[in-house]
């Protein structure tokens, strides 16, 4: 059964694996992008500026990929795939058709499975080229974004609920502890002009003086904008849901702890069964009075020295 | 501190989440129809310059500490969560040594890596290449009286260096399996046998059934007749069914303890219940419901006999009304 086990040959690439590994507190997710068959300019230009943004911690995938159809049964296998070799789980995946075009599906996966999906059409695209503006401005690869949502159809609306939430997993990068007040540098501002339409920009923030501690904001689009049309979603299995918003709290909790306001931190303290029978004991035993422990000490001892000259 | 001020009744109707550097502000209603392009994209910079401030507003209020790269602060852990990529890892299970260290109450402790090696009068490492007491620095094995003649002690002992290492290989493959059962297999190890299942692809799909799987079922199909295969014809390489006839198991008939005490067991009780005090007052329950049952169905073929016509047009109604006839 030795050829049952798959050991990697370098250390390397064990490094590598080791990265793969599921961990206690997660750090950010990698986005994977890649297409379908048929693309249109838009959509190439989409796929690239989303890339663009997120370079820092994605994989863009060049060549057309056939047999990928997330929502239909068996079209996700491909992607699971990719999603394992690339170890990504924000997944973009774009595609042109005729009923649907300039198709971009916003994914998630869990475990290397899908968790949920986003269909959405891009309209009124303008590319990050298309702007012009001081290039000092330009936000920083891998700064924290600032998010904006503005509209009542983000709780009204459950596609767009639903978007939201998948929009801030893809952008926001890591959860982070502290963050650097000198690299506050980016906005998305995503509004919803319609129940199933998102406005969506990203914009470069100015920190201009105010006279207090606390700087004037001031927005620069730096693009792209586009706007997001919901076309078909899929949320995530509920008790997958219950299994994915577990967090590191869940492993560590403490048993038996309890914190009462009057006395408090309060811990059970349980016994094992005592299993007498089963105990390893020494020669001496305290049980034993002193006559009869030294008694069987000498008992002993003589024993062996009689073993000895044999 | 007047900019600060103008910021905030702006920020008091939308929510911010601190630790994603997220504002929402869900009353705010966009005049889509009305607006061109150019407009739309207006209103939506000011809102989220509002927004923005307000974000910054509960950000820069967080007490910075210095460092040489800016000012930094401590957030706050998002309100919003969102989804693991991963599971979270499970614990490994302890291995079969770890277990019995543990009954025991056998405590690691720690080694020397080196060691003072006396054939070679030199420190040497305690395990690995060119370890301490190693093959090749020993030229000399001491004759025991256990020792048979003929035997090269030192192929011997190569031999037995090789033994143990093969069983402590053996060993911790099957601590692995038991680690895969779990779900607990070190990352960088992956049993060849449980590839990752993807859905919808081949390992989703039910096994190739094998040659065995295959005889057993040839097997079956050949005895599938009234004669129990008796007399068809064998096909060349067909092999007798695996498990032919029935499975009677019958209790030893020395006496014993365990298995030999059972028959005896089994007859005590039914002499008991026969030479009980009260047996024939014991009520058996199925025989009861049995008769209860012929006794019914007699009544009713008795009935059908009487009105054939009607019961056959409407014979659950019709039975229906006779009962209610016989209890009125």
């Amino acid at each position: 059964m030795v050829a049952a086990i798959r050991v990697p040959k370098t250390k390397r690439a064990r490094r590598e694996l080791l990265k793969h590994a599921p961990k206690l507190v997660e750090t950010g997710k990698k986005t994977l992008i890649l297409h379908g068959t048929k693309t249109s300019a838009v959509l190439n230009s989409v796929l690239s500026d989303i890339y663009h943004l997120k370079r820092d911690n994605a994989v863009k995938y060049t060549k057309k990929n056939d047999n990928i159809r997330p929502f239909e049964n068996g079209g996700e296998s491909s992607l699971e795939f990719f999603s394992l070799k690339t170890d990504c789980s924000l997944i973009v995946y774009g595609s042109h058709s005729k009923k649907r075009p300039n198709n971009l599906i916003l994914g998630r996966t869990y475990d290397h499975h899908i968790y949920d999906l986003v269909e959405v059409g891009v309209e009124n695209y303008k590319s990050m080229e298309s702007y012009v503006y001081d290039k000092k401005l330009a936000p920083k690869l891998g700064s924290k974004p600032f998010f904006a949502f503005i509209g009542e159809h983000f709780e009204s609306s459950e596609e767009l609920k639903h978007l939201k939430e998948v929009l801030l997993d893809l952008f926001r990068g890591e959860v982070i502890d502290n963050l650097n007040l000198a690299g506050v540098d980016r906005i998305y501002v995503c509004t919803a002009i319609s129940p199933t339409t998102v406005y969506m920009m990203h914009c470069a923030l100015r920190l201009k003086r105010s006279g207090t501690p606390i700087p004037r904001m001031e927005l620069v689009e730096v693009g792209p904008s586009m706007d997001l049309v919901v076309r078909r979603h899929r949320l995530p299995v509920e008790s997958l849901k219950k299994e994915a918003m577990k967090t590191a709290e869940h492993a560590k909790k403490m048993k038996n702890v309890t914190k009462d306001p009057v006395q408090g931190k309060l811990g059970k303290v349980y016994m094992p069964d005592q299993q007498v029978g089963k105990l390893t004991l020494s020669n001496d035993i305290k049980g034993l009075k002193r006559e009869r422990r030294e008694a069987k000490k000498n008992k002993e001892h003589s024993k062996k020295q009689k073993v000895n000259p044999e | 501190m007047a900019e600060g001020a103008a910021a905030t009744p702006a920020a008091s109707s939308c929510e911010v989440d601190l630790g994603n550097l997220m504002a929402y502000d869900p009353s705010h209603h966009v005049a889509t129809a009305a607006a061109s392009r150019e407009e739309l994209r207006q209103e939506c910079l000011q809102k989220a310059t509002e927004l923005a401030q307000a974000v910054a507003n509960s950000l820069f209020a967080l007490p910075p500490s210095e460092d040489r790269d800016g000012p930094i602060v401590h957030l706050p852990p998002p309100t919003i969560r969102l989804p693991r990529e991963k599971h979270l890892p499970k614990p490994k299970p302890p291995t079969k040594w770890e277990l019995f260290a543990k009954a025991k109450g056998i405590t690691k402790r720690k080694k020397n890596k080196r060691e003072w090696d006396e054939q070679t009068q030199s420190w040497k490492r305690t395990y690995g290449y060119d370890r301490v007491n190693d093959d090749k620095d020993v030229p000399i094995i001491d004759a025991k009286a256990t020792d048979e003649p003929g035997v090269d002690p030192f192929a011997q002992r190569r031999q037995e260096k090789k033994k143990r290492v093969e069983k402590q290989e053996k060993n911790r493959l099957e601590n692995l399996k038991k680690a895969a059962k779990v779900g607990a297999l070190p990352s960088h190890i992956q049993l060849a046998a449980r590839a990752l299942p993807i859905t919808g692809t081949k390992a989703d799909l039910p096994k190739k059934s094998r040659k065995e799987d295959l005889e057993n079922v040839a097997g079956m199909a050949s005895s599938a007749t009234a004669s129990g295969g008796k007399f068809d014809e064998k096909l060349p390489g067909e092999k007798p069914p695996k498990h032919p006839g029935k499975h009677r198991k019958f209790l030893p008939v020395a006496e014993g303890k365990g298995m030999g005490n059972l028959e005896k067991q089994q007859n005590d009780k039914i002499l008991n219940s026969l030479l009980a005090r009260n047996s024939d007052e014991q009520l058996d329950v199925g025989k009861a419901i049995t008769m209860y049952k012929v006794k019914k169905e007699k009544q009713r073929r008795k009935d059908k006999a009487t009105f054939p016509k009607s019961d056959k047009l409407k014979p659950q109604k019709k039975s229906l009304k006779k009962s209610s006839k016989k209890k009125a």
